[in-house]
């Protein structure tokens, strides 16, 4: 299948010389969600910026559906829609105005069911003769998307889309986002929010200081990096892990009541069943034994901190 | 060429000038009428007829071009500044627009409402003066290129502005002050040589001229220089659009 998104050798040096991006290359199969995770100023909202003609790119090569942004910019933009990262509505703008003249704006005919329709979708049609000045913050960031969504893009762009919303409002983004990708819409959202990468993207792409580190699928990234902890809980606490076990490197928590055990699953010897088998040579009573995956969030901050050092 | 893109804009261009239709429509009434109560009646009264024409009525045309210059200016520029200001730009940027188009579309209203509160000042003043137009296809011309050509002035004024302040500085501290220095008020022919002479380096004179020529056929210049004036600023600001089309100043990072 031929991506929806081709970005080759993306660079953006803005005035004075900062480097915004170096080079970013990626590709986006359609109806994927891809989250890009960075720190503030990694790029995230100058790469989407340049895809979306806010920007100009210093160069390299972006093509939507094959349509390159720069050369055939109408048939490029015609397909995507961008929900920025700020909340930016005309305050006097009524609901339903605001969607036609979103839609409008891309010359395309009046379509007052589909208007109807992604309202409806997103809980605001009973909100479309309001002012944006009277909705509440979640309402808003609700009808930016639905104006992105007015004239049907094809790829969709969300920059940071639940930033400073409360858990039950992210929730629901969450479900407009499946929703959009059942219907076959790419997505492509910037997040601070691991969890949010974590639940909802197929391929998780890590920014840093302009530059792509890795683009991979969110499962095997998970699989590929991610640690695995055992926590042993004893039923007497140590006041330090026993000579025996030194190999092992144990770490004392709890108070000394568990010892946590750090092991790579992919491995094909993790060391569990000797270091099982050594605990129980050591007259350790065990209480409990559990698991825990580290978290995207983990793998993260791990490569980041890699790439600045 | 997107011509939904364009009507979109005009059309909500024009559905925020009719929003505050009282703001666009009474205050210009308002404004004109004092102007005819102050010069027209205290002061007009004193002063003789112009030319044959009461200095009512002589007046008329600058007024017209003073509202409609400030006006058009006002309009384009507000209408570009605003959503550059509260972010809302971002949607015509990322929209399938060409520059040309989004100018056509912003320009077009603002030059829509100059034209209506135009004729608006008009209609007012027929109720307070004797107005004649002797050249009505010109007078046209004339007005609906001074509401496009300083709709585009305001356009560009709209792009450079970083703040409201810059926003006010040119139509405040430099049109106001030519269109008064322009004739509207007065025929160069009242003034010193010394100063005719400077008058003729403000550029409002020939539009005033032109104008009030197309009503009364009397002209401070001839009126073919007053056209070549208009369509020379006309050029000059598409020029200017042109440019901020090809370098993306101050719209695309």
């Amino acid at each position: 299948m031929s991506p929806i998104l081709e970005i080759s050798d993306l660079r953006k040096t803005f005035e004075g010389g900062v480097e915004a991006l170096s080079g970013v290359s990626l590709e986006v199969q359609p109806g994927e969600i891809l989250a890009l995770l960075g720190p503030n100023g990694a790029g995230k909202t100058t790469l989407i910026s340049t895809v979306c003609g806010l920007t100009e790119p210093s160069s390299g090569r972006v093509q939507v559906a094959g349509h390159d942004i720069q050369r055939d910019f109408r048939a490029a933009r015609r397909l995507i829609g961008l929900v920025p990262q700020e909340i930016a509505l005309e305050p006097f703008q009524r609901v339903w105005e605001g969607m036609r003249f979103s839609r409008g704006l891309f010359g395309l005919q009046r379509d007052d069911a589909h208007l109807e329709s992604v309202l409806r979708q997103l809980s605001l049609w009973e909100k479309r003769d309001a002012q944006s000045r009277a909705l509440s913050g979640g309402m808003k960031r609700r009808v930016m998307i639905a104006k992105a969504l007015a004239h049907e893009p094809r790829v969709l762009f969300l920059d940071e889309p639940t930033a400073g919303v409360d858990v039950e409002l992210r929730r629901s983004m969450w479900e407009v986002v499946e929703r959009l990708k059942s219907e076959g819409v790419t997505i492509i959202l910037t997040t601070h929010y691991i969890e949010e990468a974590e639940a909802l993207a197929d391929r998780v792409g890590v920014i840093s200081r302009g530059e792509l580190l890795l683009v991979e699928e969110t499962g095997a990234l998970m699989d590929r990096m991610g640690r695995k902890e055992l926590t042993i809980e004893l039923h007497e606490p140590l006041n330090a892990v026993p000579e025996a076990l030194a190999g092992y490197g144990l770490a004392l928590s709890e108070g000394g009541t568990a010892l946590v055990y750090t092991y790579d699953r992919r491995s094909e010897r993790t060391g569990i069943t000797r270091l099982l088998a050594d605990l129980q040579a050591a007259g350790l009573a065990l209480r409990d034994l559990s698991t825990r995956q580290s978290s995207l969030e983990e793998i993260f901050v791990g490569l980041v901190q890699e790439d600045a050092a | 060429m997107n011509a939904g893109a364009i009507w979109a804009i005009y059309r909500y261009e024009m559905g925020r000038f009719f929003r505050t239709l009282a703001q666009s429509f009474i205050s210009p009434v308002i404004s004109t009428s004092l102007y005819f109560v102050v010069f027209g009646a205290a002061i007009g009264s004193r002063i003789d007829e112009v030319e044959g024409v009461s200095y009512g009525a002589f007046i008329v045309p600058g007024l017209i071009m003073l509202t409609v210059m400030t006006q058009a200016i006002t309009n384009a520029s507000f209408g570009i500044y605003f959503p550059k200001f509260i972010g809302t730009i971002y949607e015509v940027l990322s929209a399938p627009v060409s520059f040309l188009e989004v100018v056509a579309g912003y320009v077009g209203a603002a030059a829509t409402k100059a034209l209506f509160i135009g004729v608006v000042i008009m209609v007012t003043a027929s109720f307070f003066v004797e107005l004649r137009i002797a050249h009505p296809v010109p007078m046209a011309l004339f007005l609906v290129l001074t509401c496009v050509s300083f709709a585009l002035m305001g356009f560009i004024i709209g792009i450079w502005a970083k703040n409201f302040e810059q926003l006010q500085l040119v139509p405040l501290l430099i049109v106001t002050p030519l269109v008064f220095l322009g004739g509207a008020f007065y025929s160069i022919s009242m003034l010193p040589q010394a100063w005719q002479t400077v008058a003729l380096f403000n550029p409002v004179v020939y539009l005033v001229s032109g104008f009030r020529w197309s009503f009364y056929g009397m002209a401070d210049v001839p009126v073919g220089v007053s056209l070549l004036a208009i369509a020379g600023f006309l050029a000059l600001c598409l020029f200017a659009v042109w440019w901020i089309f090809r370098t993306g100043w101050r719209i695309r990072a």
